[in-house]
């Protein structure tokens, strides 16, 4: 037990002690209450530009789960949200701090959008499936290659991976710029930064027509692979030797290595795992929607997935519900830019908010806050 | 003739677009030292350049601008102070979080206002000294921003190095307990310095939008908040060093533009891609804890204060 007095005030002070145990209610109900305060300061900020907050957040469900149409839409986005986030969480769990998965994407993007202009050439008369699986573990190495480059100079020579992984999004998107404005870019795109689209074979196929889904939908079998990956993920992490590993180093890194544990191999190995995976969402992306390699791939995927896996407290299965109610946050931000003519920034704003009060409720619901006198201190 | 006036051109041009970075990186040092980690910078530098264009545009006030530019930064500090110090939350995630929703925020709030024709500083030759051959024109015919970057440089040093106050930084950065002991009010300190953090990184901000580029345009801030949290590292946690990185950066920044004016065709997306490998590359020279430690990395730094409790 222990106390602390913040915030120098005469009389009256907070203070905060630990709980010992944590009652089941809070742990249910402080993220929930925590959410709903997020949506509220949210609600705020909508009001300040002169719109109805209700209205805005009823434009911006029904736009995501109103119909069969939105919900489609938000499956699209969920899937690259849930590769990557499985991605970092991965990392996360080892306390490696990949805030890469942006770039990771890209890179992934990159390599597998120039297998699949190219392949076709090459391997003349080669099997649409066979060429796919090619393109997609193209993908992967390019999104791991990437993520190894951190880890390597984290485990060789102790570099701050946040600000390496942070510092090659960026190298990744301009090296994409320079691919479709220069290397590869479509001599018929009238000037347009854009490569040639893939051949219509190479599209990844569309899953089977659910009930709720329109006929003309765009969700691919990208979801399967988030679902395969999430549940290798969980068996590895649940399982494994190398996921108790992980654990362990997370936990504790010098117990990891008192108990022989090969920490700098693990970082490169984990990093390469969490880049594949962001790889494997940008190769879903770019074969599954877009159909080309462009300027933009993502709007951001790589980041919003850093909030989706530690909202999911990097749990395989929450991460896969927690991205499919951000794919429809971002859903719904295109709508209410599209409906209310609002900026679809909100998105992005609630996103920020839902991490704010998430972490202080996280907190909240580990120790007590309360304000006492300042004579009962000590 | 030519050679010189090139050579004094780029100079010129990497103080103008160091100068945002100087002032963030200044602000993280000021934080740091307390021991906090504060990774959004870039939220913070964002809003501060949204906010000062904006209340730049209807108050046709500089001064104004720039102030509501620090006390926006400086808020947004608060709150990672907050969730670090008073709820011991984790500091990169709050760090992140930060980020996110200053770029949010401020796309949100600033959308109104892209393209618009706001304020902006312009350069005041300061007299006498602008007419010194060389250094002049490299060093006094900028814009007040500039000037107040310069001074900033040696006042932090002093703050840190060479006051009591600033003894008492360093003393919650490196040893929160000992400095508790000696009756340092930690928390306090810790919250001091994260908002003065937030307020130089909103100012950074604002210099973008009042000064450098003048305008507002949707994550304007291209990175730079990054930067300047690696440029901390680069900088061994003192501001000399920092205002180095900061002018080398902006230098490379510049030559961009001055190459292509002299025709050489190197494509612009690798010019873009320097200041982030050179970042790694700093990195590589400046990491290894046992380095770190011996170049003034605040032993505390990242790690929540307890009274009672002992430190990881």
């Amino acid at each position: 037990m222990s106390t602390l007095s913040e915030l120098p005030r005469r009389g009256w002070t907070l203070r905060v002690e630990r709980r010992l145990t944590r009652p089941r209610w809070v742990q249910v109900a402080v993220p929930i209450f925590s959410i709903i305060l997020a949506l509220l300061a949210g609600a705020l900020i909508i009001a300040f530009n002169h719109v109805s907050p209700w209205a805005a957040y009823k434009a911006m469900y029904e736009g995501a789960f109103g119909n069969g149409y939105g919900i489609a839409g938000t499956f699209v986005k969920m899937i690259p949200l849930l590769l990557a986030g499985l991605g970092v969480s991965i990392a996360f769990r080892m306390k490696l701090w990949n805030i890469g998965a942006e770039g990771q994407l890209y890179f992934g993007a990159f390599l597998s959008g120039g297998l699949a202009l190219f392949l076709p050439n090459w391997l003349p008369g080669w099997p649409p499936w066979l060429l796919i699986s090619i393109i997609v573990a193209g993908g992967m190495v390019g999104g791991a290659f990437w993520g190894i480059i951190p880890g390597f100079l984290k485990a060789k020579l102790e570099v701050n991976e946040i600000i390496t992984t942070l510092m090659m999004n960026y190298i990744a998107i301009y090296w994409m710029d320079y691919v479709v404005t220069i290397l590869w870019r479509d001599p018929h795109s009238l000037g347009f930064p854009l490569t040639p689209q893939f051949e219509r074979s190479l599209w990844l196929p569309r899953t089977p027509g659910l009930f709720f889904l329109p006929a003309n939908h765009r969700v691919h079998i990208g979801l399967l692979f988030g679902l395969v990956a999430m549940v290798l993920i969980w068996v590895i992490m649940r399982y494994s030797k190398w996921g108790y590993e992980i654990k362990v180093i997370g936990e504790n890194s010098r117990a990891a290595k008192y108990a022989g544990m090969n920490i700098a191999r693990n970082v490169v190995l984990v990093m390469a795992l969490s880049g594949a995976l962001a790889g494997l969402a940008g190769v879903s992306e770019i074969l599954g929607i877009i159909h080309r390699l462009q300027h933009q791939i993502s709007p951001g995927y790589g980041y919003t997935a850093i909030i989706i896996a530690w909202l999911a407290k990097l749990n395989p299965i929450a991460i896969v519900l927690v991205s499919f109610l951000f794919g429809g946050l971002l859903v719904a931000g295109d709508q209410i830019q599209i409906t209310m003519h609002m900026p679809g920034a909100i998105s992005s704003i609630l996103q920020g908010l839902i991490l704010f009060f998430v972490l202080g409720g996280e907190i909240l619901s580990e120790y007590k806050v309360r304000f006492v006198r300042r004579e009962e201190e000590r | 003739m030519m050679q010189s006036a090139f050579l004094i051109a780029t100079l010129v041009a990497a103080i103008r677009a160091g100068t945002p970075l100087l002032y963030a990186t200044v602000g993280e040092i000021f934080t740091e030292r307390a021991g906090i980690l504060n990774l959004g910078v870039e939220g913070m530098m964002l809003m501060g350049a949204v906010s000062a264009f904006i209340a730049g545009y209807h108050t046709h006030s500089l001064t104004i601008a720039v102030l509501v530019a620090m006390l926006v930064g400086g808020t947004m500090g608060l709150l990672h102070a907050f969730v670090s110090v008073t709820l011991r939350g984790d500091q990169v995630v709050s760090g992140l979080a930060l980020t996110i929703f200053g770029s949010g925020l401020s796309a949100f709030l600033g959308k109104p206002y892209i393209g618009q024709k706001g304020i902006r500083f312009i350069a005041t030759p300061i007299p006498l000294l602008s007419k010194i051959p060389w250094l002049g024109p490299i060093f006094f015919q900028h814009d007040v921003l500039v000037y107040g970057s310069f001074l900033l440089i040696p006042v932090a040093w002093y703050w840190i190095s060479r006051t009591r106050p600033g003894l008492h930084l360093r003393s919650v950065g490196e040893n929160p307990a000992t400095a508790d002991v000696m009756g340092i009010h930690v928390a306090g300190l810790r919250y001091l310095y994260t908002f003065i953090g937030g307020a130089l990184a909103g100012l950074g901000g604002a210099t973008i939008s009042l000064a450098y580029t003048p305008g507002w345009i949707e994550g304007m801030t291209a990175g730079r908040g990054w930067i300047a949290v690696g440029l901390v590292i680069f900088a061994f946690w003192d501001p000399w060093k920092a205002a180095l990185g900061a002018y080398l950066f902006g230098g490379v920044n510049s030559l961009q533009f001055g190459l292509q004016t002299k025709g050489i065709t190197i494509p612009i997306y690798f010019l873009q891609m320097t200041p982030y490998i050179l970042t790694i590359f700093v990195l590589l020279f400046a990491s290894g804890s046992r380095i770190r430690r011996h170049l003034g990395a605040p032993a505390a730094l990242g790690t929540p204060y307890v009274r009672g409790e002992r430190g990881a």
